[in-house]
């Protein structure tokens, strides 16, 4: 339970909101892999967890893509190169990396907001090992042009073969030709054979909700969807209970879920 | 000749209550520091004593929904009761902790540390079936899966446990309808049997363990006999005889998560506080909140963990707002988790029938009565 102190390596200002920390973790107790989290710790803030964004092969640089929305992540919008943060994990489940590759099934990438975070890990993996995966299909929604992250890398990542990156937003701004609209209308457009996609969803649950609806409207089986939930967490240890999803803890048995586990749980309100 | 219970094994003592005495003499001078039930706050609690005479004799205690009343025996028991508001998670699994302490340096560098652990090793005088079971759900939960507890082992390893068979139930026990007692089974050193009747005032002992029969024979004692063994069994079956509560658990976890919608919730919602006592009072509710507190000016940070509830809004705070912001929600949460998925969860009930959540509700919640509700009017509307 007792963060480790790592400076930071570089911050990088993403958008308005949102900064992507690199940390360089001489000592991670483990190698992360793509989809799990950490718990970063700023001194006087407190705590949050955070979905790790960067390259699972490069198990000490931990890159984390945070929103300010809460007295934790706020505070650390503002944090500096230098400055000192509190590491414990990695924590939680992955995504299916290795059954993808293994029955080399296309990946479909559905991502909301900073749901795209989480999803970056395995864009790096997927690149860095383009002959084990299919096709890669990253479908990406925010609220506004300026809202979309990793814009750089967006474009370069279109540019491999067997790679179709497409983009949505909410609400267009000057200068923005591509599509208005929810992540549910590129879906719809998407070209894909879904009795051999994978697809990995991570943003808004009622976005992940309708993204599920789609899927299995387009025939894709809830066995080849993931999710990644998100709920409060104190402890990631499955201890303190905040993040209790049914009879799931979130921080242990998530936050990814294979979505045939979860769905029925995700329509009752409240729970 | 009468025929000796075949639960009690044949080589059990009898002690009395000088040798009750000099049981917790003998485990304060092995350096346990001894907690055992004692009059405090209007109640029988759990307190560090050092001889006998500090436990509550001639006293027990009526319970109801809602309701909890000291009142006087006929008798000088000194176990004539059920249990009360505390249980042993307050000394187990504490409920304000400080989990590490850290320093932040000239040079901007921080470093962190934990504080060691409490050097104490606890005997626990008293402990009854349905909390025995109960710290075996917390040993699961806390030390039992993926992830250790490093600060509940700490004051879990090596606690020495003198059970004792209750000869009584209280107005809201249900430990026979969760086969949780009130016969002790395993997981004690001692256990004792209260046997009190006119002239003759002494306690039946069995062992558990090689350090609980180290400790007996360090104090004065005898061979009970069989007739003792039937006495002993006798007491325990007219407890069992006796539970203000009982509870349908046939099916309960699928009666449960296939009604998730039944209208029973609103109802009991607008009755229900949301105070969270009976999460406190739970001897098997393990949640936890942290706080961070920092001193800038002297660069110190500490972090706390302290008991938390379902109950509050701020419990599955996300931003934007609460998962679970309705009342009805989070006593929907409570007993789901504590009758269904902590099966999913831990393999076995969250409860165990000690009916501390029944009578410490200042509402008088029953949720036998609730279950018994939802089994009544069944829809299994979401299966």
């Amino acid at each position: 339970m007792l963060p480790r102190f790592i400076a930071i390596r570089r911050a990088l200002r993403e958008t308005a909101d949102t900064i992507t920390l690199e940390l360089e973790d001489p000592n991670p107790p483990a190698p992360f892999a793509a989809g799990q989290f950490n718990m970063l710790y700023l001194f006087g803030a407190g705590e949050a967890a955070i979905s790790i964004s960067g390259a699972p092969e490069r198990p000490n640089l931990l890159a984390h893509t945070i929103r300010g929305v809460g007295a934790v992540t706020m505070p650390l919008l503002r944090a500096r190169r230098g400055d000192a943060i509190g590491v414990r994990g990695p924590y939680g489940s992955a995504w299916p990396l290795q059954e993808a590759a293994r029955s080399g099934r296309d990946l479909l990438l559905l991502a909301g907001g900073i749901g795209l975070a989480p999803l970056r890990p395995v864009i790096y993996e997927v690149l860095r090992r383009r002959r084990e995966f299919g096709r890669l299909i990253v479908l990406y929604g925010a609220r506004t042009p300026q809202d979309l992250l990793y814009r750089k890398e967006l474009a370069q990542w279109r540019m491999h073969p067997g790679v179709t990156v497409k983009l949505t937003v909410d609400r267009a701004a000057a200068g923005w030709s591509g599509r208005v609209g929810v992540i549910t209308d590129l879906l719809r457009a998407a070209e894909f054979d879904p009795a051999e996609t994978i697809a990995l969803v991570c943003g808004p649950e009622v976005m992940m909700r309708f993204c599920c609806h789609e899927l299995a409207r387009r025939g894709v089986s809830p066995r080849q969807v993931y999710l990644s939930m998100e709920r409060n967490m104190k402890c990631a240890a499955g201890f303190c209970g905040h993040c209790q999803f049914s009879p799931f803890f979130v921080c242990r048995d998530g936050p990814v879920f294979r979505a045939d586990r979860i769905l029925p749980l995700l329509g009752i309100r409240e729970l | 000749m009468e025929t000796p219970s075949p639960e009690i094994a044949p080589q059990s003592s009898l002690i009395d209550c000088g040798g009750l005495d000099a049981l917790i003499g003998a485990l304060s001078a092995e350096g346990y520091t001894v907690i055992g039930p004692t009059l405090g706050d209007g109640a029988i609690v759990y307190d560090e004593i050092r001889s006998a005479v500090q436990l509550p004799a001639g006293w027990t205690e009526t319970q109801s929904p809602g309701a909890y009343q000291l009142a006087r025996r006929g008798d000088g028991a000194l176990f004539g009761y059920a249990v009360g508001p505390h249980s042993w998670k307050k000394l187990l699994h504490a409920p304000v902790l400080r989990l590490w302490r850290a320093q932040r340096h000239h040079d901007g560098s921080i470093t962190a540390q934990t504080d060691p652990p409490p050097p104490l090793r606890y005997a626990f005088i008293g402990v009854r079936s349905c909390d025995l079971h109960a710290i075996g759900i917390q040993d699961r939960v806390l030390i039992g899966g993926q992830y250790r507890d490093p600060h509940y082992a700490a004051r879990r390893g090596g606690v020495f446990i003198v059970a004792v068979n209750c000869i009584v139930a209280g107005g809201t026990c249900f430990c026979v309808s969760m086969n949780t007692g009130p016969r002790v089974r395993r997981g004690y050193d001692l256990a004792l049997t209260e046997l009190i009747d006119g002239e003759r005032h002494e306690f039946l002992v069995e062992t558990g363990s090689t350090r609980g029969a180290a400790i007996l024979n360090r104090i004065p004692k005898r061979p009970a006999a069989d007739s003792d063994r039937q006495s002993a069994s006798q007491a325990t079956e007219r407890a069992a005889s006796q539970m203000g509560r009982q509870l349908d658990t046939g099916g309960i976890k699928e009666l449960l998560l296939n009604n998730l919608e039944h209208p029973r919730w609103d109802d009991v919602a607008a009755r229900c506080l949301a105070c969270g006592n009976c999460t406190m009072v739970c001897p098997t509710c393990f949640c936890t909140t942290v706080e961070d507190h920092t001193d800038l000016a002297a660069g110190a940070a500490e972090r706390i963990r302290s008991w938390d509830s379902c109950y509050t809004m701020d419990f599955s705070h996300l931003h934007g707002g609460s998962v679970r912001a309705s009342i009805k929600s989070r006593y929907r949460q409570w007993l789901t988790h504590k009758m269904a998925t902590w099966f999913d969860q831990f393999g076995t009930s969250g409860c165990v029938g000690c009916g501390r959540w029944i009578t410490w509700c200042p509402v008088g919640i029953d949720l036998t009565e609730e279950v018994a509700a939802i089994r009544s009017g069944r829809r299994d509307d979401n299966g």
